[in-house]
């Protein structure tokens, strides 16, 4: 329903991004407008606080040559919405759902509010189709499966862009021939991150797949509250609309968070922790928590959001917020970045809290839970005495500890580090059992005793491999 | 109805907060509802005849000079038979309902009962005409579920002679019974969810709240009745913590709150309970479980009021008799929610953020636990026993939540990221984890299960403290410096730690552990731990101790399942005592 059009001429006060607008009761909360400029010009904007004395409207764009007298504020629409549709597929949208492309608008099917609505938590469907990415650290130990949301931990500086192309390339659902749409949401992006994407849907012929919705670093601040918004009702619209496995990745959610903060301060409200409002952990769970599976439906939507921890502290509230709402996370490790290892991913702070939906028998194999258990353990037993070694000097070891030492180093070197080679599930497990042959049998309490029978084979003095037992 | 519909207008809207003049007359806590969609809210201040409210739906779209009609009633719910195997949201609005009235997706301003008003029940009266009753009586029963008899009480401020009862099958409002001053009973009653139900009388947290799990039961056991609170960072295992208390926890009915949590999280526990057995029973979890969910992206004042309504349906269970558990995860998400709303209030903050009223409202709702002797005059014992999860920012325990949760809890299960990153799971830390209720269940542990229980736990705790202690100087100056006896309390230590304190959740052997198990795994531990040095004193080395085959056998005990346990332990200790002394 289009509202019978509604000017206001009454601008009492500009700050930041925000615009006090008085005498405006007939802005409903949430509504979209029009900000007519003096000279010429439009810009757009959402009420967010209205009163019986003014309405408080946050402007998307910049601010710059708004003034009191003349600016006039129209009313577009009573909620923020996006035209919907399926040939959006394949186009380029700026921040607030505009296409950049230089190929004419969008025909929507649906207009569908942004702010979307939440799962009733009975439809859901539980997730538990495993998703094979090719690498090893996640496949094997942080297990992704369809409808989850698993945010990549980075750092300023470390290569979570090309761990993302990564899974956009090699991302599949074992078994099943459909492949990912993808919705690609930047926000606050550089033109250098933006371009590496677009050539990287370029390069793997996947940009007919994609719909990309661009914030960049030097588009208005406030647009970026929309832009996620944006790309997850585009991306619920393909999935339970048109049945697609839509993949959601959004980065930069820090940029995003910023812009929050930008926001909340500009409103002088109480800030929590480090500047940033004290309900941005509601506010991200309107954006995460849509992600998954409904009953009755074929599509899905799953969430790879992407956000730089300042100064990798992932006790910082962006990370910590989003480590709260998520499915788990995987962690970027400097260390190893620094050692040249590729994927440069942390298993031991990583996790996934959906793995065990979507591993075992039938689905994966039946060691796997067990096996990453165990090469856990292992790998933390040898990071410690990394540490001590540091201390106290190698001599001081006894042999079991050397071997976890060595354990440690040839997890780093061959299975985490696996470069550009996509590896499958079941490369992946049977390196993770050639590992622990390092390890004698009575330490590996992880495993019981038929799984090691199984699949344990020790190297004897020969070189010969044959099984225990 | 002669009384005067309160009927206001929106005056300004922010977010959840809404504010309505011409309000009148209405009083706190009464709820509202808010706009042309009829959006559910809650007067929580008065001004004048200016009236602030907590809306519990999505405000968007809702405009000035919009109605806001006070209902006249505080948030209230409704407690009868059709709550257990039941999934509702903070509100208790039966979510499958909610499903069918508005899709896959939850939509604005919708009404539907919280109980079935249609189905009928078979009610089986235990007392007949001429009775006398007073409030909290048993007037019969409904067989709720398989497994859980649904006991109808007389309600609280209800007494009398039972003038009519009959057997039969009636809706939750047809009268069961009618009592001589013409009052009637009818299987719903209808409870302000911010006021404790009532009781005859306390009891002493004397008897423990089994679980099942060996860090729980051995180390750091809460009474019926009790509290505790399990901080941790995310991934820390919090949630798998509470799932697992909600599986296999001596309690005959669970109340599991998901207060601002993942959605996929709640649709794994309404995908797995239906199919797990209760291991009490026999019949199915779900039987004896009522879920409230409120998932993180629904409405933030509907999750404020979501742990309020799962401890009055676990007060209601408790007045049946029964001992009930109510898991709430998290605790901090409904502080949050309170801090959100009382910003938007523009209230003073009190630290970081809060409202200064935090503290008091964690201790009021902690309070509502306990042991209890029903009303009524059977007296009844019943008991709800409360395991609040906290988030903890950053895992820093320092926080407002954290620190007045432990204030009012009788037990810490402090979890731990380090121990989470190594899969070490519980990952509840043994140093940092308190229970102030061993003293009072010493006796009780020692007179059911054995009578050196408290003896082991106590060396077992001791040997934990040194090892700390040792770990120290070992990351000074190396394992090398150390003695043969304290290299033994290190490897005795992590024996306990691989082998005792973790426990798998999801290995069907080991998600349940006896009393029986626990006492005869400590038992192993420490006989090895007391032979070796028995044996080092004899001159053997330490590392002939270490190359013993006997101690894979140790760590592989958890393996045994329950009933075989008795037996093997025996052999066990004979075969160690051969290998240790033998020698």
């Amino acid at each position: 329903m289009q509202l019978s059009t509604r000017e206001f001429k009454t601008v009492s006060y500009v700050s930041g991004p925000l615009l006090f607008l008085e005498n405006a009761q007939s802005i409903p909360y949430g509504a979209m407008v029009s900000i007519l400029l003096p000279g010429g010009g439009e810009r757009h904007g959402q009420a967010l606080e209205v009163s019986e004395e003014y309405a408080v409207i946050q402007v998307l764009e910049e601010t710059r040559g708004l003034d009191v007298a003349e600016t006039t504020v129209r009313l577009d629409d009573d909620v923020a919405r996006l035209g919907v549709s399926a040939d959006m597929i394949g186009r380029v949208f700026n921040g607030t759902g505009r296409p950049i492309d230089g190929l004419p608008a969008v025909i929507p099917e649906k207009r569908l509010e942004i702010t979307g609505l939440p799962i009733n938590p009975v439809s859901r469907e539980k997730p538990s189709d495993f998703i094979q990415t090719g690498i090893s650290a996640i496949d094997g130990f942080n297990t992704l499966v369809r409808g989850q949301k698993l945010p990549i931990f980075s750092g300023a500086g470390l290569p979570a862009n090309e761990i993302a192309a990564m899974l956009l390339k090699q991302a599949k659902v074992l078994g099943k021939e459909e492949v990912f749409a993808v919705v690609f949401g930047a926000m606050g992006v550089t033109q250098r991150e933006a371009s590496f994407f677009l050539q990287q849907f370029e390069l793997t012929g996947s940009s007919e797949r994609v719909v990309t919705f661009l914030n960049m670093a030097d588009d208005p601040t406030i647009e970026r509250i929309l832009t996620p918004r944006m790309a997850l009702t585009t991306a619920e619209y393909l999935a339970f609309e048109h049945d697609m496995q839509v993949l959601v990745i959004l980065t930069d959610m820090t940029n995003y968070c910023d812009a929050l903060r930008e926001i909340g301060s500009a409103r002088e409200e109480i800030p929590g922790r480090r500047g940033y409002p004290g309900y941005m952990y509601t506010d991200l769970a309107s954006i995460y928590e849509r992600a998954g599976m409904i009953k009755g439906r074929k599509g899905s939507v799953t969430q790879i959001p992407i956000l730089t921890m300042p100064d990798d502290d992932i006790t910082h509230p962006i990370a910590d917020l989003t480590g709260y709402i998520t499915e788990g996370q995987i962690v970027l490790s400097r260390h190893l970045h620094r050692m040249n290892y590729f994927p440069p991913i942390d298993v031991l702070p990583s996790l996934s809290r959906l793995m065990n939906n979507g591993i075992g028998e039938n689905r994966t194999r039946e060691d796997h839970r067990a096996l990453a258990n165990q090469l856990y353990a292992c790998y933390a037993e040898g990071r410690d005495i990394r540490r001590l070694v540091a201390i106290v000097g190698e001599e001081a070891l006894t042999e079991l500890d050397r071997n976890y030492l060595k354990f440690a180093d040839d997890f780093e070197q061959q299975m985490i580090n696996q470069r550009d080679t996509e590896r499958g599930i079941m490369d992946t497990l049977g390196l993770g059992w050639r590992l622990l042959q390092r390890i004698t049998k009575a330490e590996l309490k992880r495993v019981n005793k038929d799984l090691i029978s199984r699949y344990f084979t020790e190297i004897m003095e020969d070189g010969v491999q044959t099984p225990y037992y | 109805m002669s009384q005067q519909v309160i009927k206001g207008l929106i005056r300004k809207i922010s977010g959840p907060a809404v504010i309505a003049k011409q309000m009148t007359g209405s009083r706190m806590y009464d709820i509202v509802r808010v706009g042309k969609e009829k959006l559910v809210g809650e007067i929580i201040r008065l001004d004048g005849d200016t009236a602030f409210i907590q809306v519990y739906e999505d405000t968007s779209g809702l405009m000035l000079g919009e109605p806001v009609v006070c209902t006249g009633d505080p948030l209230v719910v409704e407690l009868g038979p059709g709550l257990l195997a039941g999934i509702f949201d903070g509100i208790l609005r039966p979510l499958l309902k909610v499903q069918e009235a508005s899709g896959s997706f939850i939509g604005r301003g919708v009404d539907v009962p919280s109980l079935s008003r249609e189905t009928k029940w078979k009610f089986n009266p235990s007392l007949k005409v001429g009775d006398d009753v007073i409030g909290g009586d048993v007037l019969g029963w409904v067989q709720e579920t398989e497994t859980i008899k649904h006991h109808v009480l007389v309600p609280p401020d209800f007494s009398g002679k039972i003038k009519s009862i009959k057997e039969g099958r009636y809706t939750i409002e047809e009268p069961v019974a009618v009592l001589d001053n013409g009052q009637q009973i009818v299987m719903m009653q209808k409870w302000p969810v911010r006021i404790g139900r009532p009781y005859r009388k306390k009891l002493d947290p004397n008897e423990p709240f089994i679980t099942g799990q060996r860090i729980f039961d051995t180390l750091f056991p809460i009474s019926m009745g009790g509290t505790a609170a399990v901080p941790g960072g995310f991934g820390t295992g919090k949630t798998v913590v509470e799932q697992t208390l909600a599986k296999y926890a001596a309690a005959d009915v669970i109340v599991y709150v998901g207060c601002g949590e993942r959605g996929n999280e709640m649709t794994e526990v309404l995908s797995e309970f239906p199919e797990l057995d209760d291991p009490k029973t026999g019949g199915k979890l779900m039987d004896r479980t009522v879920l409230v969910v409120n998932t993180s992206n629904m409405p933030v004042a509907a999750r404020e009021a979501s742990v309020y309504t799962g401890i009055t349906i676990a007060e209601y269970f408790r007045d049946m008799g029964y001992s009930v558990a109510l898991m709430a995860d998290s605790t901090s998400r409904w502080a949050e929610a309170m801090r959100e709303i009382s910003s938007r209030l523009e209230e003073m903050p009190g630290e970081e953020g809060y409202p200064t009223y935090l503290s008091t409202r964690l201790a009021s709702f902690y309070e509502r636990s306990g042991r209890v002797v029903c009303l009524g005059k059977e007296a009844k014992i019943g008991s709800v026993t409360v395991v609040g999860a906290v988030s903890p920012p950053g895992g820093d325990f320092s926080e407002p939540v954290t620190q007045s949760s432990m204030r009012v809890t009788g037990a810490l299960w402090a979890l731990d990221a380090t121990l989470a990153h190594r899969r070490h799971f519980p990952s509840v830390n043994w140093n940092r984890s308190y229970s102030l209720y061993c003293d009072q269940l010493e006796e009780w542990f020692a007179d059911r299960v054995a009578p050196d229980w408290n003896e082991l736990r106590t060396r077992m705790l001791q040997l934990l403290q040194k090892d700390a202690e040792l770990q120290e100087v070992v990351q000074l100056v190396g394992p090398d410096a150390l003695q043969d006896n304290e290299r033994l309390i290190l490897e005795t230590s992590k024996m306990i730690r691989a082998d005792f304190l973790q426990q798998n959740a999801f290995s069907e052997v080991d998600a349940y552990c006896s009393l029986e198990k626990q006492h005869g795994m400590m038992t192993g531990l420490l006989t090895f731990y007391d032979k070796s040095q028995a044996a080092l004193d004899k001159g053997i080395s330490m590392e002939n101790i270490l190359n013993l085959p006997i101690r894979e056998d140790l760590s592989r005990l958890k393996e045994v399942p329950n009933e075989l346990f008795g037996d093997q332990l025996g052999s066990f200790i004979s075969k160690l005592s051969l290998a240790l002394e033998g020698e």
